[in-house]
């Protein structure tokens, strides 16, 4: 009788930590473009994500539990974000989404999101505005690309600022920002053009900066058709400085192009591979120890790697809970940061959003990247200051500079 | 002046090169072929490689568009030969094509090759400066027109391939070996979409997806053209071009991608049979 009482016990001694290593995984939902006009920029992602959760699980999990991930290639296409939206949230019932390139697939997941009840992680630099607390904005926004870029260079080079971006809602709302930023600073907009996504021929948009004769040159060009604008310009031997928030920081294209065609151009980013600091380095090594093959390690990269580990902060400090209402407790305490490649990160629990240490980085004529100036700790105060406060209330939209949360 | 038409000449050459080799298959042979864009890409991908081996570019150029133009006759006899009459089937069997082949470079080649530069350096005329190699590209969408026109009317090979085409047993029973010129006409219209991906190689952006950014203007061009590449593409691909000029000068980029595409309309409601359409039966 002793001896199997004593059986049983050791059994269960045994069993219970077969128990806790099987615990359930926290499932991580990827929604990101691995095929496509996208997809050059947006590969680095999914292996930023990869690489942090192998990082994660290697060192005991969230909360003892492992991090699985749940990763569809939505092939740039925004229906198929809706399609993988839903299929995650309501049949892989993931307990977190990262999701996201492009402005118009984010605001065609986003009423899904809040329709499931979901949680989800934009990690990427976009227009600014977002003011939903389903949401966490990882990505940069206007006042700390453009409010930084835009006076400098206007300082540098002339008052006189030509637009050229793409044309859906990133680049209007984008294009809308730099006029205000531009008059703000006293400069005088001579042009603006708009461009369809998928046009890969210049001649004409050229000739028309050049009639205008500008100082400075902001371009917001995106996708892989758009970006042959700097090869065309530079075979009609246009060398107006140029601005962006981002080209260079997200699909590189300074190294696909030949030099000089990128020269002069300065990119307001929250890092990108080149940076010269210690810890920046010694995670461009481990990257490039478990990825060899990647072209090359991008901003919108180095934030999803960082979204992971602010998420497992939330989750751990949130008592292992993944409850959304949990974690934004958490984030309400305001001190949910981390010491990021790029620097020390905080979200703001105002809008949700992440402050960043911006870098100036200028591509030279060879096409090696020197940075004249950076920024530190610059926050997300738009969104705050100009009336969305995620703790009082959620209004779930977007806003912009001439449409503004309502007083 | 000089501005706008340099740019009307642009134009003109982007909508004639892409929509050449389309016109050969699609015009003159009627094969809905949705791989277009990618005989294009597969050209630009072989003349990008290689020039960076050290061969100056015209020869790169030729053997992206030998490189398309073997692919093509491969495929013609492979797929196309038995699709002849099922112009439906022809249309799933080329998009499927399209779909393997660009995503199998990415697969196997990465998101991009690095870009090669424009040859030919800038010229300026009064206060505006131009690309030489785009003025290049207006001489070369001349000389192939002119090329086409000549190797179809003059040659014995240009004979037999119009025969074949427009009455195919009469040529068979009179021993024409029509099953060779198919082939060979389809690895001539994959030829020059091999071609035209080496023209603009230099210029574009070297990744998996960028015949996609050819073919809405080949299509429509050989459409508005009608089914004779000389008494259509070419007027198709001047009067659009002039449209689509006009357009953006006017107002920039999306006023031209709109003109372009409602002058398509206006066309085609107009002249159901395209330019070479209204043309061939005026003259019977």
């Amino acid at each position: 009788m002793r001896r199997l009482l004593m059986m049983t016990a050791a059994a269960i001694a045994m069993a219970v930590p077969l128990a806790a290593m099987a615990a359930d995984p926290i499932k991580l939902g990827v929604l990101e473009d691995q095929s496509g006009d996208f997809a050059l920029a947006t590969i680095g992602k999914v292996h930023g994500i990869q690489l942090a959760a192998e990082e994660i699980n290697a060192a005991g999990g969230i909360a003892g539990r492992p991090l699985e991930l749940v990763i569809y290639d939505t092939q740039s296409d925004n229906t198929r974000y809706q399609e993988f939206m839903r299929r995650a949230l309501q049949r892989d019932k993931v307990n977190v989404v990262f999701a996201g390139f492009s402005s118009a697939s984010r605001e065609a997941y986003r009423p899904i999101v809040k329709q499931l009840d979901g949680f989800a992680f934009y990690n990427n630099q976009y227009e600014g505005g977002v003011c939903d607390a389903n949401m966490i904005v990882t990505g940069a926004v206007p006042e700390q690309q453009f409010s930084t870029l835009i006076p400098w260079m206007i300082e540098k080079f002339g008052k006189k600022v030509y637009t050229i971006a793409a044309d859906y809602n990133f680049g209007q709302i984008s294009a809308e920002w730099v006029r205000n930023i531009v008059k703000q600073n006293g400069g005088e907009m001579v042009g603006e053009e708009f461009i369809p996504l998928g046009v890969s021929q210049f001649s004409s948009t050229i000739q028309n900066i050049q009639k205008a004769k500008p100082d400075v040159l902001i371009t917001l060009l995106v996708g892989t058709a758009q970006s042959s604008y700097y090869e065309q310009a530079s075979a009609a031997n246009l060398r107006v400085p140029m601005g962006s928030s981002v080209n260079v920081g997200q699909a590189y294209e300074h190294k696909r192009f030949k030099p000089p065609s990128l020269a002069n151009m300065y990119v307001t980013t929250n890092w990108i591979e080149e940076i010269a600091d210690p810890k920046s380095k010694e995670f461009v090594a481990k990257w490039r120890k478990k990825f060899p093959n990647e072209p090359y390690i991008n901003q919108e990269a180095e934030n999803s790697y960082l979204a992971v580990y602010l998420y497992k902060q939330m989750v751990e400090r949130a008592k292992g809970s993944t409850k959304r209402d949990d974690l934004r407790a958490v984030i309400a305490k305001g001190d949910v940061c981390f010491d990021a490649p790029e620097g020390k990160v905080c979200i703001d629990p105002k809008s949700q959003h992440m402050s960043h240490t911006i870098y100036l980085a200028k591509v030279n004529d060879v096409h090696s990247i020197s940075f004249p100036k950076t920024w530190e700790d610059v926050k997300p105060y738009w969104l705050g200051e100009a009336g969305c406060d995620l703790t009082k209330k959620n209004p779930s939209a977007q806003y912009t500079p001439s449409n503004p949360p309502p007083k | 002046m000089v501005g706008f038409l340099y740019q009307f000449g642009d134009a003109a050459a982007f909508l004639v090169l892409s929509a050449c080799g389309l016109a050969i298959i699609f015009g003159m042979m009627g094969v809905i072929n949705l791989a277009h864009g990618e005989f294009i890409m597969g050209g630009a991908y072989v003349t990008a490689t290689v020039s960076k081996m050290g061969a100056p570019l015209p020869l790169a150029i030729l053997c992206g568009a030998l490189a398309a133009g073997l692919v093509g006759i491969v495929l013609e006899r492979l797929v196309i030969r038995h699709l002849y009459h099922r112009p439906l089937d022809t249309i799933v069997a080329t998009w499927g094509i399209s779909l393997i082949v660009s995503q199998g470079t990415l697969i196997l080649l990465g998101p991009s090759l690095t870009d090669m530069s424009t040859p030919l350096g800038s010229v300026t005329i009064g206060e505006l400066s131009y690309s030489v190699y785009r003025f290049a590209l207006m001489g070369v969408a001349v000389a192939i027109l002119a090329g086409l026109y000549a190797l179809f009317n003059f040659t014995r090979f240009g004979v037999l391939a119009r025969a074949t085409i427009q009455v195919p047993h009469m040529a068979e029973s009179l021993g024409v070996n029509t099953r060779l010129i198919y082939s060979l006409t389809f690895g001539i219209g994959a030829a020059l979409a091999g071609a035209t991906g080496g023209l603009y190689a230099p210029t574009m952006s070297l990744v998996p997806t960028m015949g996609a950014q050819f073919i809405m203007e080949a299509f429509v061009t050989v459409v508005v053209g009608g089914g004779d590449v000389f008494l259509g593409t070419a007027p198709a691909g001047v009067a659009l071009g002039f449209v689509k000029a006009l357009m953006t000068t006017w107002q920039g980029q999306l006023a031209g991608q709109i003109g372009l595409l409602v002058a398509v309309i206006l066309v085609i409601r107009i002249l159901p049979r395209g330019i070479s359409g209204l043309i061939l039966r005026e003259r019977a």
